[in-house]
């Protein structure tokens, strides 16, 4: 990792109450790629994800140490504008959760909230983030039905048209495909093949199968602590960690 | 005894006490149908009372109920639904909050005539109103508050936490997510909670008796500071203040009453089946 990192992780540690998510994780996570976060549940992946938009602030009784940089500034410095470090680091949740209403109001939602009433621009986006989504051709004629009556597979892709209508620098994935049937498992991972051209991407994937599969950089989690992080797929089959290749071959998790 | 046939006998006796529920309701409507239906006329409805009440009709008393009914929607549901939103989607658990809710409940509690003499002594005295149709509107709005609070609470934390949290990794602020996620998402069941404590007002004789009700007033009010004849406390006032009332007159205004409060019901009900299958989730 030649160049500056998208967003630098610094010996950040976390706690719900009694309990220690995280442990003084450190990981640079590089622009435009996907980096990976895998390992078995209850490791602090997903918790690391939220702390990177800042979407654990709506929790209560929580205690954060270390630093998260975003283009070099600490995301946690006061007087950071939540509502727009959100709208620059987008999400997309494990299970689709579409906003009641229509396909054109659950991608539109964003940009409103923002402030965008412009129709020529609220369309532009609509096509533009369904394309990037690789929902368009199928919705293109059903854009003010209900999001609700969308096949699982297409809500998926739905919530990742509805984050990328905000132009975010990064694109948070939890888990996206875990709710997924193979075929369309496949058409989310071929759009983030397309999209970390423009964006950075960083994923919790639902299987090692898939982590092997999207990874530019990939990182293992356990219990809280960060094992090991490698470029590429070597993490996979070149483990430095006893741990990590515990995991990687099956043998737990 | 064979288990089959206790099981039949308890089903069939547990039948009987579940019919008891229904009597009561069924007897109160047909007796009233069929004493006050003779009394119902087109002039009854309009018509203001003459002769000392024993003839006309309830006109300035359908009005007066409404406007009270209108007048105490103004106030409890933006202060009502306000203070549920606060509770549901703002506070945290704190001893300020732990109090705030202690008091509603023990507000639901207070009986309704202590609502009547606190009116009397706030609004009517105190803040010299007046007895007025503010005043007895402020005393039903504070005594439907609880009912409305409760309702929209409840209505509020059944939508699904996610929501609100897609909502702000959209960007959205709190409030954004409130007002276009959530609120119209618990919208059905505040409207039902606010018909329900709506249609309590509606048919209260007590916190009206001392704020606003009039007993003989055969002209409708012309502002908020009027005096009114209202529904309840009409019946109340024909059926054991005046001597040589038609007993038809009585029961008829008891069924107009009842009319009134059942159609918010069954608009209540009706609004709450209608979103529930409208609901996506």
């Amino acid at each position: 990792m030649e160049n500056e990192p998208k967003i630098r992780i610094e010996k950040v540690s976390y706690s719900y109450g009694d309990v220690q998510a995280l442990r003084e994780i450190t990981l640079d996570i590089p622009v435009e790629a996907i980096t990976v976060l895998f390992g078995p549940a209850g490791g602090g992946k997903t918790t690391l994800l939220r702390l990177i938009n800042r979407l654990n602030d709506l929790v209560d009784a929580t205690r954060m140490e270390g630093h998260i940089l975003l283009d070099g500034v600490d995301v946690y410095r006061p007087g950071v504008d939540v509502t727009d470090l959100r709208r620059r680091v987008g999400m997309v949740f494990a299970l689709p959760l579409p906003l009641p209403g229509t396909v054109r109001e659950n991608v539109v939602y964003g940009p409103m909230l923002a402030g965008i009433r412009d129709p020529t621009r609220l369309q532009e986006m609509l096509v533009r983030s369904l394309t990037q989504a690789a929902l368009w051709a199928e919705v293109k004629d059903r854009l003010d039905d209900s999001a609700s009556a969308l096949s699982g597979g297409q809500q998926q892709r739905l919530c990742i048209a509805r984050s990328l209508a905000l132009e975010p620098e990064v694109l948070l994935l939890d888990e996206p495909t875990s709710g997924l049937d193979p075929i369309s498992t496949g058409m989310v991972e071929e759009s983030l093949h397309e999209l970390k051209k423009e964006y950075t991407i960083v994923i919790v994937p639902h299987s090692v199968q898939q982590a092997s599969r999207v990874a530019d950089y990939a990182a293992f989690f356990l219990m809280g602590e960060l094992i090991e992080q490698q470029a590429g797929t070597r993490v996979f089959t070149q483990p430095r960690e006893q741990r990590t290749e515990d995991y990687v071959t099956g043998r737990f998790g | 005894m064979d288990r089959h046939l206790v099981q039949r006998l308890g089903f069939a006796l547990l039948g009987v006490v579940a019919l008891i529920v229904v009597i009561p309701i069924v007897l109160v409507i047909g007796i009233i149908l069929v004493r006050g239906a003779s009394a119902l006329s087109w002039e009854f409805l309009t018509a203001m009372p003459r002769e000392g009440m024993t003839a006309g009709g309830i006109w300035p008393a359908i009005v007066g109920t409404l406007l009270l009914t209108l007048g105490t929607a103004v106030v409890a549901i933006p202060v009502g639904v306000g203070g549920a939103v606060y509770l549901s989607e703002y506070a945290r658990d704190t001893w300020l909050t732990r109090v705030v809710r202690l008091a509603i409940i023990n507000l639901a509690g207070v009986p309704s005539v202590v609502y009547g003499l606190f009116g009397l002594g706030l609004f009517v005295l105190f803040l010299q109103f007046g007895t007025s149709i503010l005043a007895g509107s402020l005393t039903l709005a504070i005594m439907t508050l609880p009912i409305v609070i409760s309702a929209a609470e409840e209505a509020l934390r059944a939508v699904p936490t996610e929501f609100r949290t897609v909502s702000a990794s959209l960007g959205g602020t709190r409030w954004q997510g409130i007002r276009h996620v959530v609120l119209p998402q618990a919208f059905p069941g505040i409207i039902t909670g606010v018909l329900l404590g709506l249609l309590r007002a509606a048919g209260e004789t007590a916190p009206i008796l001392f704020t606003v009700a009039a007993f003989y007033l055969p002209y409708l009010p012309r502002s908020p500071f009027d005096q009114t004849m209202a529904l309840p406390y009409h019946l109340y006032v024909i059926s054991t203040q005046v001597p040589g009332m038609p007993p038809e007159i009585q029961y008829g205004t008891a069924l107009v009453l009842l009319a009134l409060v059942l159609s918010m019901n069954v608009v209540a009900t009706l609004i709450r089946s209608y979103y529930r299958r409208k609901r996506e989730w």
